[in-house]
């Protein structure tokens, strides 16, 4: 009979991994976008289109939000595991935080590929 | 023997209220909480986004929206958050790379951490609202 421990042995590596390299992706949006705002300075209707409808700051808006929502779903995974206590109610809140983050990812193709 | 570890006694203090949060721990708190409000908040940004980019007319009722003080607070709030999500997480960066991990480099990242994402909020939030 094997008698397994179940603590350590890599659980949640992969996402703490990918927590890590979503957030390095994020901050070099950031800096690309805060960059873009103060250079082109889009007060217009048709400048702030313009930014978006740039193929490449468009490819980049869609990394960043796939990005931030992974990085949402470790995130509030985590806090979910920390303090909701009954296991129904927080498997619950993980399938909707799920979906709703599946959505999101849909409507950020809507956003930038209707505009 | 697996019992033997999980039923392991360990010592533990929930007051909250004897608890003296350290820079550090102020830090982490609000990284948590910072990003809690952004994950919540993701909806009304998405729709400010799609609203900015679908026609001219929605651009006015979203310009108007964020002209309006009381939104304009909220914002300058939510860049807050934002910025020290953004500068705290470059430190836990730093961390897993074992950079500052001693207890005096710690206390002054997290210093600089506080510091730089006001100056930021105060910067970009200047610059993007006023």
């Amino acid at each position: 009979m094997v008698n397994r421990i179940v603590i350590g042995a890599h659980y949640g590596l992969k996402d703490w991994i990918l927590q890590r390299a979503t957030a390095i992706i994020m901050a070099l949006y950031t800096v690309i976008f805060l960059a873009v705002i103060i250079t082109v300075g889009p007060d217009s209707f048709v400048a702030w289109r313009g930014v978006f409808a740039n193929g490449f700051m468009k490819f980049m808006t869609f990394l960043f939000f796939v990005s931030l929502f992974y990085h949402a779903w470790v995130g509030v995974r985590d806090i979910l595991m920390d303090y909701i206590k009954p296991d129904g109610l927080r498997l619950l809140m993980m399938i909707a935080t799920a979906a709703l983050l599946v959505g999101y990812t849909g409507w950020s193709v809507q956003i930038l590929w209707r505009m | 023997m697996a019992d033997m570890i999980i039923k392991k006694k360990r010592p533990k203090n929930l007051d909250l209220k004897s608890i003296r949060l350290p820079l550090p721990g102020i830090l982490s708190i609000i990284h948590r909480i910072s990003g809690a409000w952004l994950f919540l908040l993701l909806p009304v940004l998405l729709w400010m986004l799609q609203s900015s980019l679908s026609s001219a007319e929605t651009f006015a009722v979203v310009k108007d929206l964020v002209g309006n003080p009381l939104v304009k607070i909220i914002l300058f709030g939510l860049i807050y958050l934002y910025m020290h999500h953004f500068c705290a997480g470059i430190r836990y960066l730093l961390l897993d790379l074992h950079k500052g991990v001693d207890l005096e480099s710690a206390r002054l990242s997290s210093k600089i951490v506080f510091v730089v994402s006001i100056a930021l909020t105060l910067i970009i939030g200047a610059k993007i609202l006023w």
